[in-house]
């Protein structure tokens, strides 16, 4: 008899005749959280993220750009990876160039390229699917255009964000979306950039990941 | 690189290792100011205590329902796991275990594994297991790294290296890690830590996490953190293994919400924390990045045997947030290395003897003050008071035909039970009461002066010369 069988048939022997009722978690979420408008999804979103030392870019469709730049500049980068096969990773790869920028593409698997990933990769810019206002929270569904590593391994990582696709909590954004239906290779909520305190409970950044994390949100045109 | 100092031996020595840790004021200060930081930034993330309570009750009924599914969940967990390209192995044993991950890398003819967190992979020696058969295998949480380095073994199921000063830590850093100097500066420590890994996660021919959660519905496996490690053992290397208790599960994704949001705020006061990973799937065509293998390897380990019993199973509902340690007077004062167990405190108390046996673990039991803080925190809602009683019973009643654990009466002593028979037979009847207060007044003198450990710290104890009952008499009450 395989580990497997004699495991199973362990448990089963011992298993209660009946299993207590399915857990009402929506009902307890439609009790115990707030429903916020956009305005202060967006609000509060920005302020839990930013108490998580991300930086927070609000702008418009007509004005990232020209933020990012700055962003850029002000952090003396001069190199981005871009996701080739999308509109914002076009923009950038058609307007950064003649700013000095050099724009990198992921257009290779990454066994390719891995030492240049790993120690020449400044920054990376890809697009959060979604937020989660309660605990300030990016939605990342990484994918062939923006693969996994794109939001790990660059020092300085920068997300763009529709600030409409805020959601209350991470069950609502899961249960409207029906990520129960099927969820991809890889799929990410990430809330700040990467930190640890496991030295004397000091808090320090930077541990594996992004030391910074910079969120352009996208909203109204004022 | 491990020089294996401190083996596992709960059952050896656990006195005189609390003792060492007692008497080291520099030790009992570093414990408690972690523990009472801990214990802040949790209240803080709960300010609300009807939320909190209610969401304690969720948590728990999230838990009872999928272990009373449990084997049916497995089962579901492994069809769906199988379809999205997951290879699924079960182990019994920790030897099991570590032979299946082991046979994995060596089918790769890998050379070097880098870990992310996992307490299944302290639990079943993984580090030992792999140097044995020449396979590096080196931590990649900071805390981990830090122990690894020093050849200890965590001291705190989420803060590894909670016992260690930065000063410490410098020292080992300058002592080990190839052209670094002295710093005590946090933030330059993290910077050597992360500048050795980071070439390690590129050169790494397997990644091995451990797993929070996993959802049976999707087929998918959700890894908690911080600090971007486990994200980098998930993705950067060719091959991922996950290795979990068979718990470990959760029926719908539903069901992962409530549980992270007590998980992350018991256990850091974070309201969530960094990094929330769901993978569900090896690299899939056309797309660039993430292992192209992933494993999942099932461990039972005596997870079985809590399960066989309706009060011993809620040991199960454990989401592994060290809340209870953090609260707990005694793991505060002695520290996680004390217990000689891979899970120290509370936790650690009423799941070790499944894993090792009552015989190695009978004396952990006793090791508790019953003050109820671990109950109260938990927020799964183990009655871990409850169940430390339990375990005494078993551990020390006399053994008896069909016991529920492994070791049943280790702790067992003829004399011990005779005399507790003894003192209750004494206090049950008056007349045998009142023969014993009288000889114990008329030979008080006969008490010994050194009375063992409860002279070490008290005076002797010693029966009045008068007995109550004769006073009373004298003043005619
Ligand atoms: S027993 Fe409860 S408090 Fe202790 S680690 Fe497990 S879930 Fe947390």
């Amino acid at each position: 008899m395989s580990a497997r069988d004699r495991i199973l048939g362990k448990l089963k022997a011992t298993m209660p005749a009946t299993a207590p009722a399915l857990p009402d978690v929506g009902g307890w979420f439609a009790t115990h959280r707030v429903v916020e408008s956009s305005a202060d999804k967006a609000k509060r979103f920005r302020a839990c993220i930013e108490l998580a030392h991300a930086e927070v870019h609000a702008v418009t469709s007509a004005n990232w750009l020209a933020k990012l730049l700055e962003v850029l500049r002000a952090k003396q980068i001069d190199k981005l990876l871009v996701a080739e096969e999308t509109a914002h990773g076009e923009a950038v790869l058609n307007d950064f160039p003649r700013h000095g920028i050099d724009c990198q593409t992921y257009d290779l698997p990454i066994e390719a390229w891995k030492s240049e990933m790993f120690q020449q990769t400044p920054a990376s810019l890809t697009v959060a699917r979604a937020a989660i206002a309660e605990t300030g929270t990016l939605i990342l569904w990484p994918n062939a255009d923006e693969p996994r590593l794109m939001s790990l391994v660059p020092p300085v990582h920068i997300v763009l964000l529709d600030a409409g696709k805020i959601y209350n909590t991470f069950f609502e954004a899961m249960q409207t979306e029906g990520w129960a239906n099927g969820l991809p290779t890889n799929s990410l909520l990430i809330s700040g950039p990467s930190k640890t305190a496991d030295i004397q409970q000091t808090l320090a950044y930077g541990a594996h990941g992004p030391k910074e994390l910079v969120v352009l949100m996208i909203g109204d045109e004022q | 690189m491990s020089e294996h100092i401190l083996q596992f031996k709960p059952s050896e020595g656990f006195r005189a290792r609390s003792k060492a840790v007692v008497d080291n004021p520099f030790l009992r200060q570093s414990f408690r100011g972690a523990m009472d930081f801990l214990m802040s930034k949790r209240a803080a993330q709960f300010p609300d205590s009807e939320e909190l309570e209610s969401l304690r009750t969720l948590g728990e009924s999230i838990r009872q329902y999928n272990l009373a599914k449990l084997p049916t969940l497995l089962e579901q967990l492994e069809a769906n796991l199988t379809r999205n390209g997951i290879q699924v192995h079960w182990a019994e044993t920790p030897d099991e275990a570590n032979a299946i991950i082991l046979g994995i890398c060596q089918a790769r003819s890998a050379k070097l594994m880098v870990k992310g967190k996992s307490m299944v992979s302290e639990e079943i020696e993984l580090n030992h297991a792999a140097e044995a058969a020449g396979i590096g295998a080196l931590e990649s949480d900071m805390g981990e790294y830090i122990v690894q380095l020093a050849g200890e073994k965590p001291s705190h199921i989420i803060m590894p290296a909670i016992h260690k000063t930065k000063e410490e830590i410098a020292r080992l850093f300058a002592d080990k890690v190839e052209g670094v100097d002295y710093t005590d500066n946090v933030d330059a420590l993290i910077q050597i830590g992360r500048n050795v890994l980071r070439q390690k996660f590129l050169e790494a021919d397997i990644g091995l996490s451990g797993v929070n959660f996993a959802v049976a519905e999707t087929g998918t496996l959700c890894l908690v953190e911080n600090e971007g490690n486990g994200r980098m053992c998930t993705t950067a290397p060719p091959v991922h293994i996950a290795i979990t208790g068979i718990e470990k599960i959760v029926e719908k994704l539903e069901h992962v919400p409530p549980l992270l949001s007590l998980l992350t705020r018991s256990a850091t006061g974070q309201n969530i924390s960094t990094y929330f990973n769901m993978i569900s799937s090896p690299r899939k065509p056309g797309e660039k990045d993430g292992p192209s293998e992933v494993h999942l390897v099932l461990l039972d380990n005596g997870r079985s045997q809590a399960y066989a019993d309706e009060q011993l199973r809620k040991t199960l509902q454990c989401i592994r947030c060290g809340a209870c340690m953090n609260h707990c007077p005694v793991y505060t004062r002695i520290g996680g290395h004390a217990y000689g167990t891979t899970y120290p405190g509370p936790i650690g108390k009423i799941i070790s003897p499944h894993m090792l046996g009552l015989e190695a673990t009978s004396t952990m039991a006793t090791a508790s003050s019953l003050c109820g803080a671990c109950g109260e925190v938990c927020p799964v809602k183990i009655p871990i008071p409850e169940l430390l009683m339990r375990l005494r019973e078993e551990a020390f009643t006399a053994p008896h035909a069909n016991p529920s654990m492994v070791g049943q009466g280790a702790g067992y002593s003829w004399l011990m039970t005779s005399v507790w028979k003894g003192w209750a037979a004494v206090y049950r009847s008056p007349s045998l009461y009142g023969v014993a207060t009288w000889l114990g007044s008329r030979f008080s003198w006969l008490m010994p002066s050194k009375q063992g450990a409860w002279t070490s710290v008290r005076v002797p104890l010693k029966p009045a010369p008068r007995r109550l009952r004769d006073m009373l008499k004298e003043r005619g009450e």
